[in-house]
């Protein structure tokens, strides 16, 4: 039966998060898409060419209405190759999706988050990426059996020679759930360190504004907003940033947000749910504190 | 060694965004040249520099796109490609096609692209147009050196860095950090305006307009977010007090602890 195929990611053997929550959101459409939902991944170093050509096979084979990709950096590589390799458009970073008189419904934050575009996927299949964090996991329906795609021993045009991995602790702003983020209020590079205990103490990734990124203070792969990464998490905490509108426009689909700033004016207690007008170097710590205690209480 | 960099003409980002029907609501709007395509440009002019050949800046887009190609040629491009067209109503896969079929035009040995277009923020374009050409792609691209016959990539994943070694003709799309783009030197802009552009439109590349526009991902609604209106301000002039509050936020409403 034609159903849904999702593209999923291991690692250590086990399904990513961003996997699951696609799982999970293809679990719910497959009630009024009809057919199976079927988990297919490539347990191998990644490789456009390769896992393109895996994956193409199994569409082929499968034919299913939809195919579902995590909105990850490999999944979004793959997605508009294999996409442009069946003729089928695809529809990015999706943060809703719906099946609609026989047709793919998907809501995308366009713009960074200032606008919302509803786009229909006449193709088939139809094609989405999922956004982290956008679609929530459903224990269970996240947890089916995954067939592994058989790699292709093709030769191939681009091939990766080394992959450096992140420090322990560092977790990706793109899929935490928790991030814990610092502007130009921090006043040098060294005080990012406010933000990394808290972070870690959190459990969270380290973001920035793009002030602090291009002053040097800290790698881009940190930067939240317009021109850096648009996230979602359920707990957003930026602690010296203003709230430029690229900024806003980048975090302000969190679920929870805390602004802490010296500024009451400042843009950022506009979408704050908790907004703490006070000095960070002060209150960090002191929440960093609380953290481990609460967390020691455990 | 020559390259071709494919631009696109976005809305400022420090625009507000209203909307009209389907779309942008265009009047009083500034456009620039996407943010990431800034670095796709000034990586190629570096190479241009270095090795000699041409860098040819292709759009796809209306009238006003002539002006993001003026901008990218005073800042050191030497050919311009305009498909005219509008952009706005064909899906990532219609431009591919439209791109892909221009920069056949043209001799090439890199293709180069912003990671995405800021505001559509799809990312879908440069992969694509890498496999309607065959050619191996490499995305979110941090550091590029050219060798001999091939390139070495840093490519930028999740919190991590893949090194990758390619072959070309190649696709690269750009990431910040890449580079630092120059500005236009009051020469570039003068010696901009005698460069001819090349202006097409999408039957001129054998193409037709019913597989480009209003297929296969089509609009339905272009909406803006509720406005928020801010929470609960409290006042941090007694930090520990602050933290336990935070802390209490944290734990009972965002239930994130």
């Amino acid at each position: 039966m034609p159903g849904i195929l999702v593209y999923c990611e291991l690692k250590d053997g086990k399904l990513k998060k961003t996997s699951r929550e696609a799982l999970s959101i293809a679990r719910k459409l497959a009630g009024s898409v009809g057919g199976d939902v079927v988990a297919v991944a490539v347990d191998a170093a990644y490789s456009t060419e390769k896992n393109a050509a895996a994956l193409e096979a199994k569409v082929k084979e499968v034919q299913p209405a939809v195919l579902l990709f995590p909105g990850t950096s490999n999944g979004r590589d793959l997605a508009p190759r294999i996409a442009a390799r069946l003729g089928v458009g695809v529809a990015s970073d999706v943060d809703r999706l719906a099946w609609t008189d026989g047709k793919l419904r998907a809501r995308r934050p366009v713009y960074s988050g200032k606008a919302f575009a509803t786009v229909e996927i006449t193709g088939t299949p139809a094609i989405a990426t999922c956004r982290p964090n956008a679609f929530p996991v459903e224990e269970g329906a996240a947890d089916p059996r995954v067939v592994n795609l058989p790699v292709p021993a093709i030769e191939t045009k681009a091939k990766t020679i080394e992959t450096k991995t992140p420090e322990a602790g560092e977790i990706s702003i793109a899929e935490a759930d928790i991030i814990v983020s610092g502007g130009r209020g921090l006043k040098e590079a060294a005080n990012y360190s406010y933000i990394r205990d808290l972070a870690h103490a959190i459990g969270g990734a380290v973001g920035a504004s793009r002030a602090t990124v291009d002053a040097g203070w800290i790698d881009h792969q940190h930067q939240v907003g317009q021109t850096g990464r648009v996230v979602s998490p359920s707990l957003y905490i930026a602690a010296g940033i203003s709230g430029a509108i690229q900024h806003l426009a980048g975090m302000s689909s969190s679920k929870h947000i805390i602004a802490i700033n010296k500024d009451p004016e400042a843009a950022i207690f506009r979408v704050a749910d908790l907004g703490v007008v006070g000095d960070l170097f002060q209150i960090l710590p002191a929440l960093t504190e609380e953290v481990k205690k609460a967390k020691g209480a455990h | 060694m020559n390259s071709v960099v494919c631009i696109s003409h976005v809305p400022d980002t420090e625009a507000r965004i209203k909307v009209a029907g389907k779309g942008v609501d265009e009047t009083g709007l500034k456009f620039i040249v996407s943010p990431y395509d800034e670095y796709a440009l000034e990586e190629a002019i570096r190479i241009k520099d270095a090795k000699g050949g041409d860098v040819t800046v292709l759009t796809f887009g209306p009238d006003r796109a002539a002006q993001a190609l003026r901008e990218c040629l005073a800042r050191g491009a030497t050919k311009a490609i305009h498909i005219k067209g509008d952009a706005s109503t064909a899906d990532a896969l219609g431009i591919a096609k439209v791109l892909a079929a221009a920069i056949k035009t043209v001799p090439h040995d890199l293709v180069f692209f912003g990671k995405q277009g800021v505001g559509t923020d799809n990312g879908l374009v440069g992969p694509m147009v890498a496999e309607l050409l065959g050619y191996p792609q490499v995305n979110v691209v941090t550091k590029l050196e050219v060798g001999e016959g091939k390139i070495t990539v840093h490519r930028e994943i999740e919190a991590a860095e893949e090194i990758i070694e390619s072959s070309m003709p190649a696709v690269i799309t750009a990431q910040k950090g890449l580079n630092e783009p120059r500005y236009a030197s009051l020469k570039g802009i003068m010696a901009a305006k005698k460069v001819p552009i090349d202006t097409k439109s999408v039957a001129d590349l054998g193409l037709q307009d019913a597989d480009i526009f209003h297929q296969r991902v089509v609009m339905v609604s272009l909406e803006l977010p509720p406005e928020k209106s801010g929470g609960r301000k409290i006042d941090g002039s007694d930090p520990v007090a602050a933290a336990k509050e935070i802390l209490k936020y944290i734990r009972e409403e965002a239930k994130a602890l």
